[in-house]
């Protein structure tokens, strides 16, 4: 697509990448067939097409309004458009930049902007927000009612194993998920152990960053980034084969720690290493040899892949592959390629469109009767267990809990 | 782009003063704010359809969601004197939903439900936004498909695809939109709602049903469309081919329609389209073959394996290097993801294409391939062809870079040249994807003036004060003179002794 970028824009390296990306874009319209929102509000400017135009048009120097603002908004970042677009558009790159060029030249009002201030302080600080999240699970029964779909009752993490293996994986304890499903790491520490790898974590470690990042303020997610690489490095010294995330939407932002901090003269090298290292448990799982891993039993799973993980890491199909490989039957799912609205702060900042997508996703789960849903990443965990009619859990505590395991580190297992 | 507005300023006509702001007014009583779209900031983003070399920024933009909304609208801008451009989804290729400078575009995105499927009666009722691709899922369960299959199915609209009476891949033996179209329900100017053709095959009176498809949004607006829905195959197989020569592979085209065969598709793309689309797509195209063609065959069992044979004979006869059948419907259904995807893949390898849609005599495919290559080196413009081969549609795509002075304008003569030589040896200027803005001059080429003034006579009888999507598709005299004037001088055309149709 032709473009005319002002000058001072086009001379930074935002403008540059924004440039590159705008140009790859030949406004074909294949994005508008998978975008959520443009399903639901058939307006071009509620689409991935019509985004682009718009950040363009405020790049080549048009006047820019709170209208732009609100439809960059209301975009998920679910990134279906980029498994749609033949031509390669990386429209997740270009969003974070025009979001925040946006952010820089539309003011917003005071109330979005204590509730953005208040998300970006409050949920990435474990020592602020389990507590909270605790006192919230105490009187739960006493929250009204649209609060209550929002905190679920208290999980207890079970037991994590003990042995040391000489192969050895980091895991990001994530800052919501730690304190809402405990049992998630400590199901993915299990297995793992009876594969005869030991998972280690960092206390030290903070908020991947994402939170900050989708909420334009970069720089406080680089910082987050930062810490987090000082945190890790020692680990990645000790030889570590791979950063493990069970949460698809921080996998998601640390394998980008690479292309965010690419022009910091001290972390660029490692965060490239970082990012190189980082695996979605799915991933990692899937490279291991599970032959042994089996399950008993009939188990009907909807498993609903986040666009995180699907989109976002393009790894499409690939803890279906492993759930299907281990032996649970996986009922069909109608359109398992859209958004269930979770998106991170989205349900918050965005709640109509996000419960109408809620609706639509539930049913298409449901539909094939299934006696769990699963899922890869906390945010949409929680999204859809405050609205479901069966469990939702993380798909490896379905592993930790059903399969059977058989063969050699098994027996290493009660060996040590 | 100005040069564009400028012309379609110029077909159109001067028109009254209105004042815009009770116009906005007239809309918002009718209208959702939400769906009346009046500030530069919001219109932008409509200025182009899939051709986005051609742009103009409309005077506002409506969003109606019920059928009465659309009938005010055109009662009112009737009223008004405002012209009125109806839009699907954006994805047409030839400028065909290019708003107005002083018009209404009328978005028909909302539209977007299929709103009765009977597998009994093999129909389909959905209304004109649901896209091409959702009517076919939705059929699915039920052993049905609906047939037209242009490249951009999985977005574009139905209501889109009677407005250029859209083919695709499969047309060849399925025909057109117009051959899958059981009736219409359209809007006229005056705010009426007409019915047009039914659930059955015929009707009586002129064929309307049949003038409606391919009319660019110039007669009336279709607010529901019934369709036909057909059964699938009982089997369908793929056949890839590949060829050291894109002579080669269009002369296999031609031996094989030839035999009698009709396949249900017959593709052919270039070394160009199988690098940029394999980078894409994975299809597992062979990227060192000059050309490559995609036969499909279906039907019964017995009908496809004797097809297979008589292709893959006519194949092998041709000097294909290397003929693969698709392993299995996941190979088939990524050998056609390669195709389909091929048009935009290309922003890949260019920061803009331009899509030609010229149709020709299959027995001209070697020739009129190797002049489009000459003319390739004479404009220094890179073409790739990706196109409909067993119905001799052509596809060139053009690559260029809208960015680099003069770039457009040279590639949109290299591309009024290809349509010209695609007349020049029988052929015709569109294939399915309309005649648009884009290929307004080349109209004054395939037509005498005497046949245009027919066409703004049935234009007229619908359209009387010109109002809807004026300025497409037909050219004005004036126009074709000043074209004349340009291009072919006192109309001599080349190669008069050929036969047009």
């Amino acid at each position: 697509m032709q473009t005319s970028l002002m000058d001072l824009i086009k001379d930074t390296a935002e403008g540059r990448e924004a440039d590159r990306i705008l140009r790859s874009c030949v406004h074909c319209g294949f994005c508008l067939a998978t975008c959520p929102t443009y399903q639901l509000l058939g307006d071009e400017l509620d689409s991935p097409r019509g985004r682009i135009y718009l950040m363009k048009q405020m790049m080549e120097g048009h006047e820019v309004t709170a209208r732009t603002q609100l439809h960059l908004d209301r975009c998920l970042t679910c990134r279906n458009c980029e498994t749609t677009c033949p031509s390669g558009v990386e429209y997740g790159k270009l969003l974070d930049i025009g979001r925040h060029m946006v952010e820089e030249r539309v003011p917003r009002s005071a109330g979005e902007r204590w509730l953005r201030r208040i998300l970006r302080f409050f949920l990435p600080r474990r020592y602020l927000f389990t507590p909270s999240l605790r006192l919230g699970q105490v009187f739960r029964p006493l929250l009204p009612g649209a609060l209550r779909a929002k905190v679920p009752p208290r999980q207890h993490a079970g037991v994590w194993p003990v042995a040391t293996h000489q192969r050895q994986v980091l895991i990001l304890d994530g800052c919501v998920q730690s304190g809402f499903t405990p049992n998630t790491n400590a199901a993915a520490a299990r297995v793992l152990d009876r594969l005869g790898i030991t998972v280690r974590r960092e206390p030290a470690e903070q908020c991947c960053g994402a939170l900050s990042f989708h909420l334009n303020a970069q720089d406080e997610a680089k910082a987050y980034m930062r810490a987090n690489i000082d945190a890790w490095w020692p680990h990645v010294e000790a030889g570590v084969e791979a950063i493990v995330s069970s949460a698809s939407g921080c996998g998601v932002m640390v394998k980008d720690y690479g292309h965010v901090l690419a022009d910091d003269p001290v972390y660029a090298e490692k965060a490239r290493r970082i990012s190189a290292l980082t695996r979605d448990l799915g991933e990692y799982l899937a490279a291991q040899d599970y032959a042994g891993l089996r399950v008993d039993g009939e188990q009907r799973v909807a498993f609903h892949p986040p666009c995180t993980l699907q989109h976002g890491q393009k790894l499409h199909g690939v803890v279906e592959g492993v759930l299907r490989q281990v032996g649970f039957q996986l009922t069909p799912v109608p359109d398992a390629h859209l958004c269930c609205g979770s998106a991170g702060t989205y349900s918050i900042t965005q709640p109509e469109l996000s419960q109408r997508l809620l609706a639509q996703k539930l049913d298409a789960l449901q539909s094939g009767r299934p006696g769990v849903i699963a899922t890869a990443n906390i945010g949409c965990q929680l999204h859809l267990l405050s609205k479901a009619g069966v469990a939702v859990v993380h798909w490896i505590e379905l592993l930790d809990r059903h399969a059977v395991a058989v063969g050699t580190p098994a027996r290493e297992r009660q060996a040590a | 782009m100005s040069a564009t507005a400028e012309s379609l300023a110029q077909a159109v006509g001067s028109r009254p003063e209105l004042d815009r702001h009770a116009l906005i007014r007239e809309f918002l009583a009718i209208l959702p704010q939400a769906s009346v779209l009046h500030d530069p900031e919001d219109l932008r983003p409509f200025e182009c359809d899939g051709l986005a070399a051609y742009r103009q920024r409309p005077m506002i933009v409506l969003l109606p969601e019920t059928v009465a909304q659309v009938q005010e609208t055109l009662r009112i801008c009737r009223e008004r004197g405002v012209p009125v451009v109806a839009r699907g989804a954006g994805t047409g290729l030839s400028g065909g939903a290019l708003p107005l400078a002083d018009g209404v575009l009328l978005v028909m995105a909302k539209f977007a439900r299929i709103l009765e499927l009977d597998p009994f009666r093999r129909i389909a009722r959905v209304q004109p936004g649901a896209r091409n691709l959702a009517i076919s899922q939705a059929a699915d369960p039920h052993g049905l498909y609906y047939a037209p299959d242009p490249s951009s199915q999985i977005a574009c609209s139905i209501g889109g695809n009677v407005a250029e009476n859209a083919g695709g891949v499969h047309c060849l033996k399925y025909g057109l939109t117009v051959h899958n179209v059981l009736g219409i329900k359209a809007v006229t100017i005056d705010g009426d709602l007409i019915e047009l053709g039914g659930e059955c095959l015929d009707s009586p009176g002129y064929d309307l049903l049949a003038l409606m498809n391919g009319s660019e949004g110039m007669l009336a607006v279709v607010v529901e469309v019934t369709v036909k829905l057909l059964p699938r195959p009982e089997q369908t197989r793929l056949v890839m081919a590949a060829f050291d020569s894109v002579e080669a592979a269009g002369k296999a085209v031609g031996e094989i329609i030839a035999t009698g065969t009709i396949p249900a598709g017959l593709e052919m793309l270039d070394n160009f389209a199988i690098r940029a689309t394999e980078d894409f797509a994975h299809c597992g195209y062979p990227v060192e073959a000059a050309a490559i063609l995609l036969c499909e065959v279906d039907g019964t069992m017995d009908e496809v394996a004797d097809q297979l044979q008589a292709v893959g004979k006519v194949l092998a006869d041709c000097g294909a290097s290397e003929i693969r059948e698709a392993r299995d419907e996941a190979e088939r259904l990524l050998f056609w993801k390669g195709r389909k995807m091929a048009f935009p893949a290309m922003g890949r390898m260019s920061p803009d294409y331009y899509c030609m849609d010229g149709t020709i005599p299959r027995r001209a495919l070697p020739e009129v391939l190797k002049r489009t290559a000459e003319l390739s080196r004479e404009y220094q413009l890179p073409v790739a062809n990706v196109f409909h081969a067993g119905d001799g549609n052509l596809h060139p795509l053009i690559l260029f870079d809208a960015n680099k002075e003069g770039e457009l304008h040279r590639t949109e003569e290299f591309g009024a040249r290809i349509l010209e030589l695609c007349v020049a040896v029988g052929g015709t200027i569109t294939g399915e994807h309309g005649v648009g803005m884009e290929k307004i001059n080349q109209m004054c080429v395939q037509f005498q003036p005497l046949e245009l003034t027919q066409f703004h006579a049935v234009k007229a009888a619908f359209d009387p004060d010109t109002l809807l999507n004026p300025g497409k598709a037909v050219p004005t005299l004036n126009r074709c003179a000043e074209y004349g004037a340009m291009h072919v001088s006192g109309n001599n055309l080349p190669f008069p002794e050929l036969e047009r149709f």
